[in-house]
């Protein structure tokens, strides 16, 4: 550590980027991009050795060092494999995917800063790829772009099992980057900045996860449904789809799903530390009883201590989590995450507006508190009023139409159900009940 | 001409034949993906003239909501692979006319405006701040406006979709 690195002025601004000579850009990405390989070779191996342990198995652990080394095995044997392309796919869309869905993966990397200026060869510069003003919004662009992967990948492999993943997954993805989106305005009205090094400069006294809890919670919920993992994982549902949209593919083109898989994984995970964990600022402890702690080459310790901690995490999830449905899916992300977000951004931004006219902290906390609980106990006593309602008509329809699992000759769900048409296909002893049915439906409640 | 004109030029370049292509494929999806290239294209023009938050919405919207939507429509009802005999129409000759002259339409509106007039680049023009106070200060009524036609435009979907309200049938009505 340099004296120089160890003065305030230390932390990068969006000014400081642009500056690097070409050798050390250069060196940034080379960089990244080994970081980010390693990442995955390790996230690999720490993935199915935690899950082995949580499920009471050992896991790898035949090559090298406690099975480390299982993830360069499984490499060469990948890229050793035969390389099927099924008769009569269409061929470039079917290369273009999995370089579209890996693609893009590296690039979000070049935005996530992983410590304050440092002195490289006696040049300044920032422990980050680079910076732009929107840097957060290539990240969202960057995931966008990572979709057409998966979605070119169902349509073009012609399978079925394919189609249905890639269909599934995008319409995932998309519905939860909505909801992702909205969980960064509130990190972005309290930095005023959508550039990384901004906002972790933003949090150097109190971190956004503290701060914007229900932010930090909407994003935690959604990055699980971007990264296509359990809870989330239905466009590979083993049980139902096979491998989803990369069931066609084989060698080194599955390699290339597989590591924009853990790349993403790293990503959303690097994401939530700058965003809402301050980044590579030492956590309180630390830094209050040390000084020296934000400065230097110190902070790559804590950034990779929280981005590992994020990947446990998502681990662990995996471990104890069942798969959910997909209407349950939507539902969460439409009906609950979104309107959520949306109320919680019209409450950070009138505080920040009576803030910012001048008013008292504590009488804008006062008047909140009693508006947010009035609104929560409306809600509740509609909910309480309504509720009753429903169930009755829920018990009336139970009455009325029985449905037969066994109408075709085995157990299988009513297909002509309201909830998949808007009506019923329509029988006479049917049609009787449609009254009650789509009342029913278009309340929601069921 | 200096560096950035010329990939101006070329992005440009790229923009117009892609978006030739999208009309004259015959396979489906690759219109689709061709679209993709043209906003593409359009994003980098934007880069260019140092507009970043606008370059990055376009990604993020048009190729990475819109075309996205599209691509998933066309797999739900059909999404053959080759060419589809049907996506030829009788009227490509009038349409064709017709796209000819609304762009030379634009192009003399262009010319006759602004003829060689440059304008210098001011950076930091098209930032989010700048944008930002542009939409919510001086152009607040349009844009109010807009989201009220997309609104009616959301309504009149779910009523499209609905079967379950509509003139028809009043008997089926919900609440």
């Amino acid at each position: 550590m340099s004296p120089l690195a160890a003065a305030p002025a230390a932390d990068p601004t969006l000014q400081d980027f642009g500056k690097d000579p070409w050798w050390l850009i250069g060196g940034k990405v080379l960089v990244i991009f080994v970081f980010l390989v390693l990442t995955v070779l390790i996230s690999m191996w720490v993935e199915r050795r935690v899950i082995g342990r949580m499920q009471l198995r050992v896991g790898p652990n035949r090559h090298g060092p406690f099975g480390l080394l299982q993830g360069l095995a499984d490499g060469v044997k990948l890229a050793l494999k035969e390389d099927i392309v099924p008769r009569q796919v269409d061929k470039v869309v079917f290369v273009l995917a999995p370089i579209l869905s890996a693609v893009p993966a590296f690039i979000s990397f070049i935005i996530i800063p992983f410590g304050p200026n440092v002195s490289v060869f006696g040049h300044q510069t920032a422990l980050q790829g680079t910076d732009l003003p929107v840097a957060v919004l290539l990240v969202l662009a960057m995931s966008s772009i990572g979709v057409y992967g998966i979605v070119l990948a169902g349509w073009s492999s012609m399978s079925p099992y394919s189609l249905l993943g890639g269909l599934r997954s995008s319409a995932q993805v998309i519905s939860y980057e909505i909801a992702m989106g909205l969980s960064f305005v509130a990190v972005f009205l309290f930095a005023g900045s959508m550039s990384t090094s901004d906002i972790v400069a933003a949090q150097h006294d109190t971190w956004f996860a503290v701060l914007l809890f229900p932010s930090f919670v909407v994003y935690v919920i959604t990055m699980m449904g971007e990264s296509n993992r359990i809870p989330f994982d239905l466009p590979e549902g083993e049980g139902e789809l096979v491998g989803g949209f990369h069931t066609e593919y084989s060698s080194l083109k599955f390699a290339m799903f597989f590591l924009a898989e853990y790349i993403n994984l790293a990503t959303l995970s690097a994401l939530a530390t700058t965003l809402f964990l301050g980044g590579w600022r030492a956590p309180a402890p630390i830094s209050t009883v040390w000084a020296g702690a934000n400065s230097g080459w110190w902070p790559v310790l804590w950034f990779m201590v929280k981005l590992w901690l994020f990947i446990f995490f998502f681990i662990w999830l995996r471990g104890s989590l069942p798969r959910v449905r997909y209407d349950q899916l939507m539902k969460l992300g439409w009906k609950i995450l979104m309107p959520f977000s949306l109320g919680w951004i019209l409450l950070v931004a009138a505080i920040r507006a009576f803030k910012n006219e001048g008013y008292d902290m504590q009488q804008i906390t006062i008047v909140t508190v009693v508006v947010a609980a009035a609104i929560l106990g409306g809600t509740i006593l509609w909910e309480m009023l309504r509720g009753g309602e429903g169930e009755e008509g829920a018990a009336a329809e139970a009455g009325a139409a029985p449905a037969d699992p066994f109408a075709g000759g085995f157990p299988v769900p009513p297909l002509d159900a309201p909830h998949y048409h808007g009506r019923t296909a329509g029988t006479g002893a049917r049609a009787a009940t449609i009254g009650t049915r789509s009342e029913e439906v278009t309340r929601g409640t069921h | 001409m200096t560096g950035q004109e010329i990939v101006f030029a070329l992005l440009g370049a790229v923009a117009v034949g892609s978006g030739i292509m999208v009309v004259t494929t015959r396979q489906l999806v690759h219109a689709a993906l061709w679209l993709v290239l043209s906003f593409g294209a359009l994003a980098g023009m934007y880069l260019v003239l140092t507009a970043e938050f606008v370059a990055w919405v376009q990604v993020l919207i048009y190729v990475g909501a819109i075309v996205v939507l599209l691509l998933f429509g066309i797999m739900l009802t059909r999404a053959p692979i080759g060419t589809a005999p049907d996506l030829d129409s009788g009227n490509r000759w009038i349409a064709a006319a017709v796209a000819v002259a609304t762009a030379a339409l634009l192009v003399t509106v262009v010319v006759m405006g602004f003829g060689d007039a440059k304008m210098p680049l001011e950076a930091g023009g098209g930032s989010a701040e700048a944008l930002g106070s542009a939409v919510f200060r001086t152009w607040v009524l349009p844009f109010e406006v807009l989201s009220v036609l997309l609104l009616s435009a959301l309504v009149g979907a779910i009523v499209l979709s609905r079967t379950d309200i509509g003139g028809a049938r009043s008997r089926g009505k919900g609440d």
